[in-house]
């Protein structure tokens, strides 16, 4: 069973709404992916998404295109990210990892070979932002290999193809709460509750994620209302960004997404439909 | 991989190139659409918006006025007789799209763009501009109908075209300075696709190359296209036959597909492509993505594109910011896999030579993109016999670009 089913299923189970954070791999900087990872867990994420930097960041905000420019001007790439996740799981076999990016770096390192060293390296999923469903044949070897494959849903995605994509989703689906970019601040839950509703109402096994726009304990808590867990990117990079050393970077982040673990665990159990 | 639509082995009848791509947005393994999930429903909107009214016989006379009586069409053939005999081989003949209104073929695309979004109803254009011939045109329309226009722009290439930003200025625009990545087209078009996404509702992007998503490519193409038809229709009123060579610059290649597509399926007419070589290819400070570069994902379609082993996009050179782009049209890099067009590079100092040349033995001032296409075409010409025709698409003219050539060879204006 891939991690990220047990990560859900132990979820629902629990009643519980799931901490998803995000970082660039490689920001701050290349010697802290491992133990921010680390610190991301201790302090309360069940999942975490792991961002490949990508040169041309198409679909994300200031903070994220700027993260992803200081980790591509420290090297990093694939390869490290892959030695990091494998180095994480020699101590952490539970939490799942995602890695989310672009595709050219995957299709210039081969997609087969990719595909056979994330599984080595213990990648569970992969969400690739610029590949949609119709594009998906070419990274077949990834499914193949057992990664999932993470599909967006957006506020334009129309129901027709709302059912294709909650056909092909593994693991969870990730709903982006408003059309734009990563990390604008333009969050209205209405819209989004009765979207998910929509989504959950079609396939109610499927989890559901929300992102985009989350920011703290009170936007994650308005959101675990209705979704099964919500993802933290943005707020997460900035905070982290200028964090000087690998300690302090942990500090940060554990200050970060503490609270926010908090205020979710407070609130009353909720069980699936 | 997914499975060739195409294979020459295969196919018995030729390939008839008027039917691509199919109805994905391919040119064989090409194009397609790769952009994040929100733009999929606005991109299929607008290629069924466009389907549509490319068969609406109003919509095609409407851009018919406009392409006469606004943008000045036809543009005429020129035979550059003196430089022929100067450089004393095949005869040179320019299609001259530097008569255009705005002075480049761009303004063949925003018109019809422009038009695509009136009938969407959109109320705001955006465009992205490398060398800012396309954020002109871009202006140029969205003022006329009375559109707000926002052009992204990279700060570097602000510099190098002062001219043509305060351009867009006069008419109106709003222009953007992009100072992520290397500051140029590409990032510019990155900063563009953004704003689309956070505003897809009201707003219509106008690309103004032949990349993008489908149905980009195929759409930007079809504006461009009216050059080789009417190219192909004066060569044969005016010289009772086809060129032999016909030769364009190719950035994103909307210029060159706008001639060589009426051209695609008369097999005897040999089609050549001028990518910007910058400092010579084996600088690796170049733009030729199509003769260095390698198939890869970059702003929504499968193409050539420069980058390096870890699939980063990296940065381009050539004195031209029109041709500064690290990928090309997905149909130029189907044409190079099939063989039907090839595609060689042209150093900065070649096209500024040309440049001077052209403008020594003509009196024209081609844009240095276009200079590219005129030293290739020189090239072409030189190894060929005088009763050979050698048609190069003279693609924009070269006012916006006189500071650049005066920086370059010392002299203050």
């Amino acid at each position: 069973m891939n991690r990220i089913d047990r990560c859900f299923a132990a979820l629902r189970a629990a009643g519980r709404c799931g901490l998803i954070p995000f970082i660039t791999a490689g920001d701050p900087s290349p010697a802290d992916i491992v133990p921010l990872m680390h610190a991301l867990v201790a302090a309360g994420a069940d999942l975490i998404e792991l961002g490949v930097p990508f040169s041309d960041p198409m679909a994300d905000g200031p903070v994220i295109q700027h993260a992803s420019e200081r980790a591509l001007a420290k090297g990093v790439g694939l390869r490290q990210i892959l030695d990091g996740v494998a180095q994480f799981r020699t101590s952490n076999d539970a939490t799942p990892i995602v890695l989310m990016g672009y595709l050219n770096p995957i299709e210039i390192h081969g997609y087969e070979k990719f595909a056979e060293e994330a599984i080595v390296a213990g990648v569970d999923g992969v969400l690739l932002v610029d590949c949609p469903l119709e594009e998906s044949a070419v990274i077949a070897p990834l499914a193949d290999a057992g990664l999932h494959r993470i599909f967006l849903a957006a506020p334009t995605t129309s129901e027709t193809r709302l059912a294709g994509l909650t056909q092909a989703a593994r693991g969870f689906l990730y709903y982006v709460s408003f059309a734009g970019v990563t990390g604008a601040d333009r969050l209205d839950l209405a819209p989004v509750r009765a979207r998910v509703a929509a989504i959950k109402a079609r396939s109610p096994a499927l989890p559901v994620a929300v992102g985009f726009g989350v920011r703290d304990a009170a936007s994650a808590v308005a959101i675990a209302e209705f979704a099964d867990a919500v993802v933290i990117g943005s707020a997460l990079v900035a905070y982290l960004a200028d964090a000087p050393d690998a300690r302090i970077a942990c500090d940060r982040a554990r200050e970060f997404l503490s609270p926010i673990r908090t205020a979710l665990d407070a609130r009353a159990p909720r069980h699936a439909v | 991989m997914q499975a060739k639509p195409f294979s020459p082995a295969a196919t018995a009848a030729p390939v008839d190139y008027a039917n691509y791509p199919d109805e994905h947005g391919r040119f064989g393994d090409y194009g397609g659409l790769y952009v994040a999930e929100t733009l999929m429903e606005p991109l299929a909107e607008l290629r069924d918006a466009y389907l549509r009214l490319r068969r609406d016989p109003e919509f095609i006379a409407e851009l018919d006025r406009d392409l006469t009586h606004y943008v000045g069409r036809p543009s005429p053939i020129y035979h550059a007789e003196r430089l022929s005999k100067k450089i004393g081989g095949a005869q040179i003949l320019f299609k001259r799209e530097d008569l255009n209104h705005t002075g480049a073929h761009k303004i063949n695309n925003t018109v019809g763009q422009a038009l695509v979004a009136k009938r969407m109803g959109k109320r705001r254009i955006i465009a992205e501009t490398g060398a800012g011939q396309h954020g002109v045109a871009s202006a140029t329309v969205a003022t006329r109908l009375g559109l707000e226009c926002v052009v992204y722009m990279g700060a570097v290439d602000i510099e190098r075209q002062k001219i043509n930003v305060y351009r867009m200025k006069l008419l109106g625009a709003e222009v953007v300075p992009v100072t992520s990545g290397s500051k140029t087209l590409k990032d510019a078009l990155n900063e563009a696709m953004r704003d689309w996404v956070t505003n897809v509702a009201d707003t219509f992007y106008i690309i103004g190359t032949v990349a993008g998503p489908h149905p980009y490519p195929m759409m930007v193409r079809d504006f461009n296209a009216i050059v080789g038809r009417e190219a192909r229709a004066q060569m044969l009123h005016q010289y009772g036959r086809l060129p032999d060579v016909i030769t364009a610059c190719v950035g994103g290649g909307s210029n060159a597909i706008g001639l060589f597509h009426a051209f695609l399926n008369d097999r005897e007419v040999k089609i050549v492509g001028a990518e910007a070589a910058g400092d010579g290819i084996e600088t690796g400070r170049h733009a030729a993505s199509l003769a260095a570069g390698r198939p890869g994902v970059l702003h929504g379609n499968r193409t050539y594109v420069i980058c390096d082993d870890n699939g980063q996009i990296t940065e381009t050179h050539s004195i031209s910011a029109g041709l500064d782009y690290p990928g090309v049209g997905p149909e130029h890099a189907w044409l190079k896999d099939t063989g039907r067009a090839s595609y060689v590079g042209i150093t900065d100092n070649e096209a500024l030579s040309a440049f001077h040349e052209l403008a020594r033995s003509e009196g024209i001032l081609a844009a240095l993109e276009s200079s590219h296409a005129v030293a290739q075409g020189i090239k072409l010409a030189r190894d060929l016999p005088k009763d050979k025709l050698v048609l190069v698409n003279l693609s924009g003219r070269g006012d916006k670009d006189v500071h650049t050539i005066a920086a370059r060879e010392g002299i203050a204006l």
